[in-house]
């Protein structure tokens, strides 16, 4: 979205993803998102009187390799204690990071070769979560309020990027990039729906060049998509906010998907104060080089380093390609794309494969070899299957695991190719002298008619290309 | 009263059981508990099972352990599965823990009877144990009189000959002043050499458990088996549990012990006179004993007071009404919570609530907690000069002997500045004990302090037994 008459926006995203850690952040309930409410709890994350937090390594680990693959400085840190009331907040504070965090000043490159710079990554726990019964449906006014207390205690990094971004695509794009070094290092699922990353962005908007706008914080959303669209939505409330007469007021904002626009949840002078210092029931954590070299060595390819080595595969690289692309990183599925241009096969085609059939049936991809894969993919090529014929096949062996030319011959698909197709066609261009006369002289459309004979006569199993190469070479 | 070294002898020889043992301390608490309201809880069936599991272990030829059978009474802001704990506050009402402390488990796997809980000032907050909202505790040598506190109920607990020994928590001084005032020894041992893991936090940087005993042989004995690593607190100390028994005579010959002149200022004469005594003994036994100043424990006190509610203002933030003990309903979350928190807190709690959250709040905590801080770090650095002129150091545990109800309690200042001595090492982390030395006003005990640094238990009690022989009291 372009905005009007020369402003700009300037956004910073706030986001907090869970993490895949056995365990809670300071003790060893089960980190296990669905179990039945108030399951996975114990003295310590229900900040029972006398109970004491001691630090997850596994947890430090994760922050680390977060840390790590946004280019940050780890350095020793501090944990502490963020004062609040809340009912879903068991101890009525939460344990979090300050001024000292493990991870800080990085940057993370995005597709279009813009960086945005990540000012800290720090730890913290989450809290669990309340359901408000009757009345208006929030905390306040509600008839009764449940609380499950399993996401209490579970370990979050809260990454924090500079205000670099200016626009909701931008902002957009780095969220999603985010997410997939986050999948990558193994720290998150990136499942947005269950919650797992969390987004609060900070937006502000000015004049090009001119000062920084006051901002407001949109709190807690939970798509790309909304992200996205609040962001378009709080700038235009600003700029149409200040054009008309008006200052925009440090706030924090809540999005309401359904009605598309952000609202008041306070503003900055009622704002907590939340008494930060630092607990005193932990003690400092500084991962000594060993633990640090350790984490590092472990580091698996970010997507960035894995979309390279595919694109570089592809000759003149169109947008619907880099999308494809994306789904085959996005679904750590590229060592299919490798194998096929490792064996001087077609990559783009892999790549279509790879993006199509195969992320349509991730639950059995486990069963299918690249070898298989390579060799279909070869076939095809060939010409020995039509596209239609790989997709049946490229089915039918992530479900059986058998071998491509067995599934191919079984289904009767290798007689149809050379030289059966040749005396197909050599009937039907016996059987229609007049378009094959025309076609000759140079009327190319009329492949299409015979394309389509073959077709009907092989129930669609043939390859148009091979089709065309059979008229060619008889024209 | 035997010693609880004498009934672990005795239950384990076959000379007495765990049973007979416990049924003694259940007589003498029916005798005295309703006059000077020690226990808040006496756990009769659950003691009896463990003085019979003792008993068995003991028949079976078991080696049941150091404190086997001997009945120990818990300050009762310490957990322990399925009984109340109350931290003396109306807030935690009802509340049964879950789970045991780590100094219960360690203490009953050392064969120890726990008998019930005792009276404290509302979370450990006070000097007196006139805060507890279920009543005062008196003080079993003088009933119109305080106990100390806040751990008063432990100290008068072992005072009334209900138990040997019993189990108290210091964060300023709540073992070591009420032990004076009731004539025992009471250590406040190096922070993080017992966990505080099932401790009601009260100020989480300054808590430490520690024992009451009436002999210093009894407080050795105690103090080996709550010490040592626990994984479950994070400020626990990594090194093993130290020896201390094995050193108790190992006296003070070539000791160099400092006088502190700051921890006699302003006491009472009697209790100048007991403290000039002690170095005399001291100095008889062989010790060298200078006088030496550290002007800055004069800024402690109001450090104390400002670090200890700011942490205080954080750790009873959880006392809301939403998942445990009283809850008073109001129309939504936030009005039930402040109509909780404004029944169920004492006066007490509630300023020192106050008080710690306006030392942290936003525009006054340089000010206030973090000037606080810094004075912790200057106290830190003196006591650590202090350590390299000399072993130990010696001063008065209290201003005065006990003192009468109501004395100090319009007064908050006067009730802090009875603290005045034994929070300096509670701010540097390290250990100090009262030992009983004399007597002042009417007969009653007065307790010198002696203080070390971190994990210098053993000499501290080598050095207070130098003090129990030479003040005849074994």
């Amino acid at each position: 979205m372009i905005l009007p008459n020369g402003w700009e926006m300037v956004v910073g995203l706030e986001v907090h993803t869970e993490l895949l850690t056995k365990s809670k952040l300071f003790c060893g309930c089960e980190n296990h998102f669905g179990s039945e409410p108030n399951t996975n709890i114990c003295p310590v994350c229900l900040g029972l009187p006398g109970s004491l937090p001691v630090l997850n390594r596994e947890a430090v680990d994760f922050a680390m390799r977060i840390g790590m693959s946004l280019h940050c400085t780890i350095a020793p840190s501090t944990f502490h204690r963020k004062n609040y009331f809340y009912p879903d907040q068991s101890k009525d504070y939460q344990i979090s990071q300050y001024d000292l965090p493990i991870n800080s000043g990085g940057f993370l490159d995005l597709p279009d070769g813009s960086r945005v710079s990540i000012e800290r990554a720090h730890m913290e726990e989450d809290t669990g979560k309340s359901t408000h019964l009757g009345g208006s449906g929030r905390l306040a006014g509600a008839d009764s309020s449940l609380v499950d207390y399993n996401r209490c205690g579970v370990p979050l990094v809260e990454i924090v990027s500079g205000p670099d971004i200016r626009s909701s695509a931008q902002a957009r794009a780095y969220a999603a990039e985010l997410r997939g070094i986050l999948i990558a290092t193994g720290a998150s699922d990136g499942r947005l729906e269950e919650g797992s990353m969390r987004f609060d962005a900070n937006v502000s908007v000015r004049q090009s060049g001119a000062p920084l706008g006051t901002r407001c914080e949109i709190k807690n959303l939970n798509s790309l998509r909304s992200l996205q669209r609040a962001i378009d939505y709080e700038a235009l409330r600003q700029i149409d906010l200040i054009e008309g007469g008006g200052v925009v007021r440090q706030e924090t904002r809540h999005w309401d998907e359904n009605l598309s626009e952000t609202s008041t949840l306070r503003v900055k002078e009622d704002a907590d104060d939340y008494r930060y210092f630092r607990d005193p029931d932990l003690v400092d954590l500084a991962p000594d080089q060993g633990w640090q070299d350790r984490v590092r060595a472990a580091l698996p390819a970010m997507p960035a380093e894995r979309r390279a080595g595919v694109v570089a595969l592809l000759d003149d690289v169109t947008d619907a390609q880099l999308d494809a692309v994306e789904v085959v990183i996005d679904l750590g599925l590229e060592k299919y794309v490798h194998a096929v241009a490792e064996a001087s096969g077609d990559a783009s085609l892999a790549v279509a494969r790879t993006a199509n059939e195969l992320a349509a049936d991730l639950d059995n991809v486990a069963n299918l070899t690249t070898e298989a894969f390579v060799t279909t993919v070869l076939m095809e090529q060939r010409g020995e299957l039509s596209a239609t014929q790989a997709k049946t096949v490229l089915a039918e062996v992530l479900i059986s695991g058998a071998d491509p030319r067995d599934v191919a011959a079984a289904k009767g698909f290798e007689q149809l190719s050379a030289d059966s197709l040749g005396s197909t066609v050599a009937s039907l261009i016996k059987a229609h002298p007049d378009e094959w006369s025309r076609y000759r002289d140079g009327d190319d459309k009329l492949a299409q008619f015979f394309i389509g004979l073959v077709m009907k006569l092989t129930r669609g199993q043939a390859n148009g290309k091979a089709v065309i190469a059979e008229l060619q070479a008889r024209r | 009263m035997k010693s609880a070294l004498q009934i672990a002898a005795d239950v384990r020889s076959g000379a007495s059981s765990a049973n007979d043992e416990l049924e003694r301390t259940f007589s003498v608490i029916a005798e005295r508990n309703e006059e000077l309201n020690v226990f808040l809880h006496v756990d009769f069936e659950g003691a009896r099972r463990v003085a019979r599991d003792v008993d068995e272990r003991v028949a079976r030829g078991e080696d049941v352990g150091p404190l086997a059978g001997v009945p120990i009474a818990i300050k009762d802001n310490m957990c322990q599965v399925g009984i109340p704990t109350t931290c003396s506050s109306k807030i935690l009402e009802g509340w049964r823990p879950p789970y045991d402390a780590t100094v219960i488990q360690r203490i009953v796997a050392a064969g120890a009877v726990p008998v019930g809980k005792t009276n404290l000032d509302e979370f450990a907050m006070g000097s007196s144990t006139e805060n507890s909202a279920f009543g005062p505790t008196r003080n079993p040598l003088d009933p119109s009189r305080v106990p100390g506190g806040s751990s008063g109920g432990s100290a008068a607990a072992v005072a009334a000959d209900m138990t040997s020994i019993s189990l108290g928590s210091d964060t300023g001084g709540s073992i070591r002043q009420p032990a004076a005032l009731c004539g025992l020894v009471g250590v406040k041992p190096t922070y993080g050499l017992v966990s505080r893991y099932g401790l009601v936090a009260f100020a989480s940087s300054l808590d430490q458990i520690g024992p009451f005993a009436r002999t210093v042989t009894d407080s050795a004995l105690l103090l080996e088996v709550l010490a040592g690593h626990d994984p479950k607190d994070s400020t626990s100390l990594p090194e093993p549990s130290p020896s201390l028994l094995a050193h108790l005579n190992d006296g003070v010959a070539g000791q160099k012990i400092g006088l502190v002149r700051e921890l006699v200022e302003g006491a009472d004469d009697s209790v100048v006179t007991a403290v000039r005594s002690a170095a005399d003994a001291l100095r008889e036994a062989g010790a060298e004993i200078v006088e030496l100043s550290l002007p800055e424990l004069a800024l402690t006190l109001s450090a104390y007071y400002l670090i200890a509610p700011a942490e205080a203002s954080s750790n009873l933030a959880r006392f809301d009404g939403v998942r445990y003990g009283l809850r008073v309903n109001a129309v939504d979350v936030t009005t039930m919570m402040e109509a909780t928190r404004t029944a169920g807190f004492g006066a007490e709690v509630k300023r020192r609530i106050m008080l710690g959250t306006y030392a942290l709040s936003a525009g006054y905590y340089d000010a206030y907690y973090g000037q606080a801080l810094k004075v912790r770090t200057l106290t830190i650095n003196a006591f650590a000069r202090a350590y390299e002129q000399v072993n130990l150091l010696l001063g008065a545990t209290t201003p005065g002997v006990a003192f009468k109800f109501g004395a100090k309690t319009e007064d908050p200042m006067a009730m802090y500045l009875n603290d005045v001595f034994t929070i300096p090492t509670n701010l540097a982390g390290d250990p100090a004990l009262s030992v009983p030395f004399g007597t002042g006003e009417e007969g009653l005990p007065i307790g010198v302090q002696l203080l070390g640094p971190g994990r210098s238990e053993a000499q501290l009690f080598a050095a207070a037994r130098v003090l129990e022989i030479a003040d005849g009291r074994s």
